[in-house]
């Protein structure tokens, strides 16, 4: 079994994050960058499967130098090899680039079975690299899989929803975006970390994938991130001091606020 | 050569200090409530490799020297020193008795079990009336139809209510002149006649147990005796507790450093008549000597284990760091107490559990009496050579 997991290494919800002044693109280095984890997430999942039969982890990230630390923080959980790609180019790619660059560097490796992904990321959040990645390669997905089995060549997924749950099945290969709730990731092992170091990671520029230049980067997105902003401060709420009339000050609040 | 390199060390040190300050330190209370670890912790703990990075590789262990077991250490002093006992004895006097003293067949039958966790063992040594010279204990061994029967009383033995493993102290002689008389063999907890009292009521350090142990007629196979020799079990104990005593004083350096933490932070933002406490310059003269204290305590840490390392000094030196760090801890602690005033008498307050937690450090593998004697006797020994 051949398994796909791909990893973002995104800032570290900890710290503050922001875009910079230049270019409206994420701001990294003003913050600590981690493994997202939603992704240590999926690459737990990916573990799971291939200990309960056999198989190969790979980790395909797309992003800067420094995302070597989340590609080694997946070898060191226990992936068996790693895909970087990393090229200048990139930076400020949108959704639609970054899908085209990550089905090229799948491409460029054994076919997969599985692709695992997170539902979505915890910076561009656009939820959709998951999707668009199914239309290239041309694969089934199954989305906000709170579980997942394999079962000979079927994948079945359970997927939470407010409603209740919904239970999803496709053939292999496909490919399976992982929600919060689906496992807790193990911790990285010191027997790990110092296996990571001898685990092979392919680096690619956007060449090697033969991709276009100017499919990708900033200046060739699609859409534009103009702004970000931290949301206000909660206002500190409006204290009602029962007389006898609580229940019409309520009310008359409601009305203020056209909820009644 | 050590058998991880610096370069490899150096993630595994940063796994560690991520794990105690984001997975440990936020569940200090709930532990403390409990007096018992989360499992979901001991579980993190043994996956990552936490109960036997002192173990060597070659039989399941990361195999860290002691210049870096120190600084795992000052990692793990920084949250309840209860979370660093869970797996204490395995890495520390228990396990390094059988990784300096077993047989071959001894340690491939433990030693792995020991690394991850699969095995708590415990080291069995104090008894009434044997606790600063255990030359004194009277548990005795006894050769009967090719098993050892062993009989006694052991003491504050600690993770004995989780024990798999006991690594048991006991004479097969009286002293003579040729020797202690004293041996050391392995006891599996479940063997007819060994019995667990239960857990004593301590100062601190709630989440990590000790227990009265007696040893009723236990008899265990002949190949249970450690490294096949009689008069191991003196030296296995003073090697094993020389070692000891430079991690527990790197772990007061790291309990040190989260009492000044929490004393700098309180008086920064403590507040008397609207003038923060950190103003008050006697207040700062108390921080500062934290502060001496921990930078300090570090220095000789490292010191004292390269020298161990190197074999310069395995005896005065780990005596001495033993003696000054853990005084130092107990000096720092009662400070952090004294700059949170009132707040620092109360309970679920760090430092307050601090106070309690640390006191112990002066105590065990070796009292700081038992250490002057230690460091002066063997100066002047030195001398007269
Ligand atoms: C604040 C902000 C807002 C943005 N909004 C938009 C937008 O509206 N439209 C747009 O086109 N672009 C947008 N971007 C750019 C977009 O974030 C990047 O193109 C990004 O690399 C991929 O999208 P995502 O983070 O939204 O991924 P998501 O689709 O949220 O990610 C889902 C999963 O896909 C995988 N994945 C995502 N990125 C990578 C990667 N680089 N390498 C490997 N696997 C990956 C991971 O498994 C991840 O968990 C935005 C960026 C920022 C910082
Ligand atoms: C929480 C806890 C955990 C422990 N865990 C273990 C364990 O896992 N395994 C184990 O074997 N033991 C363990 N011990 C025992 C510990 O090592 C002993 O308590 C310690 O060595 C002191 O011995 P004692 O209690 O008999 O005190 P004593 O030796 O009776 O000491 C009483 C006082 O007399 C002083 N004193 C004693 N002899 C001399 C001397 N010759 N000269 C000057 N002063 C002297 C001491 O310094 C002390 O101040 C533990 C103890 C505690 C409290």
């Amino acid at each position: 079994m051949n398994i796909v997991v791909l990893v973002k290494q995104v800032p570290d919800t900890y710290s503050e994050r922001k875009l910079s002044d230049a270019d409206s693109t994420l701001d990294r280095d003003s913050a600590d960058a981690v493994l997202d984890e939603i992704n240590e997430k999926a690459v737990e999942q990916a573990l799971q499967i291939k200990e309960a039969g056999e198989g190969e982890v790979t980790v395909v990230c797309v992003g800067p130098d420094r995302a070597t630390d989340a590609i080694r923080k997946a070898l060191s959980m226990g992936a068996d090899k790693a895909v970087h790609v990393c090229d200048d180019a990139l930076h400020g790619s949108d959704v639609l680039a970054t899908a085209k660059v990550i089905a090229a560097a799948i491409g460029k490796g054994d076919a997969p079975d599985l692709v695992l992904a997170g539902n979505e990321a915890t910076d561009g959040g656009g939820g959709a690299i998951p999707a668009i990645l199914s239309e290239l390669l041309g694969l089934p997905q199954l989305t906000h899989a709170r579980e997942v089995s394999i079962e000979g060549q079927t994948v079945k997924a359970t997927r939470e929803t407010d409603e209740g749950l919904t239970y999803l099945e496709a053939n292999l290969p496909a490919i399976v975006s992982v929600a919060e709730k689906i496992n807790e990731p193990r911790y990285p092992s010191f027997k790990g970390i110092m296996a990571a170091k001898k685990k092979p990671v392919d680096t690619f520029t956007v060449a090697d994938l033969g991709v276009d230049a100017g499919e990708v980067g900033l200046g060739n997105a699609w859409s534009a991130v103009t702004e970000a902003a931290p949301k206000p401060p909660r206002a500190a709420g409006q204290k009602a001091e029962d007389e006898g009339d609580g229940g019409t000050k309520i009310a008359e609040y409601l009305v203020t606020q056209k909820l009644i | 050569m050590p058998a991880v390199s610096q370069e490899d060390f150096q993630p595994i040190q940063e796994l560690v200090h991520e794990f105690i300050r984001d997975r440990v330190v936020p569940r200090e209370q709930e532990i403390a409530d409990a007096d018992a670890i989360p499992e979901e912790l001991r579980r993190q703990a043994a996956e990552m490799g936490l109960f036997g990075y002192a173990i060597p590789q070659e039989w399941g262990g990361l195999g860290l020297d002691l210049t870096q077991d120190v600084e795992l250490a000052m990692e793990l002093g920084y949250t309840t020193l209860a979370l660093r006992s869970m797996f204490g004895t395995n890495n520390g006097i228990a396990g390094q008795v059988l990784v300096g003293f077993g047989t071959d067949e001894q340690k491939s039958e433990w030693l792995e079990r020991i690394a991850s966790g699969a095995v708590v063992a415990s080291f069995a040594l104090t008894e009434p009336g044997a606790g600063s010279n255990p030359a004194g204990l009277r548990t005795t061994a006894v050769l009967d139809g090719g098993d050892w029967v062993i009989d006694g009383q052991k003491r504050f033995i600690t993770n004995a209510p989780i024990a798999d493993l006991f690594i048991v102290f006991a004479r097969t002689r009286p002293a003579d002149e040729s020797g202690t008389g004293i041996a050391v063999f392995l006891v599996p907890a479940d063997t007819p006649g060994v019995e667990v009292a239960a857990k004593d009521r301590k100062m601190g350090q709630e989440g990590a147990w000790t227990a009265d142990v007696t040893f009723t007629g236990v008899r265990i196979p002949a190949a249970s005796l450690i490294g096949g020799d009689e008069e191991a079990g003196y030296r296995a104990a003073m090697t094993s507790l020389a070692r000891g005593r430079v991690h527990i004083a790197a772990l007061a350096v790291g309990t040190a450093q989260r009492a000044l933490d929490e004393s700098v932070a309180y008086a920064a933002s403590a507040t008397q008549g609207g003038t923060p406490i950190g103003d008050f310059q006697l207040v700062q003269a108390m921080l500062a000597d934290q502060q001496t204290g921990v930078l300090a305590g570090r220095a000789l840490v490292r010191e004292t284990a390269r020298n161990y390392v190197s074999g310069a000094d395995r005896r005065i030196g780990p005596s001495s760091a033993k003696l000054y760090c853990t005084e130092m801890v107990g000096n720092v602690a009662d400070l952090a107490v004294q700059v949170h005033g009132g707040t620092g008498y109360m309970r679920d307050v760090p430092v307050e559990r601090i106070y309690r937690d640390v006191r112990l450090l002066r105590l065990y593998e070796g009292t700081s009496e038992i250490q002057r004697l230690i460091i002066g006797g063997g100066l002047v020994r030195r001398a007269r050579r």
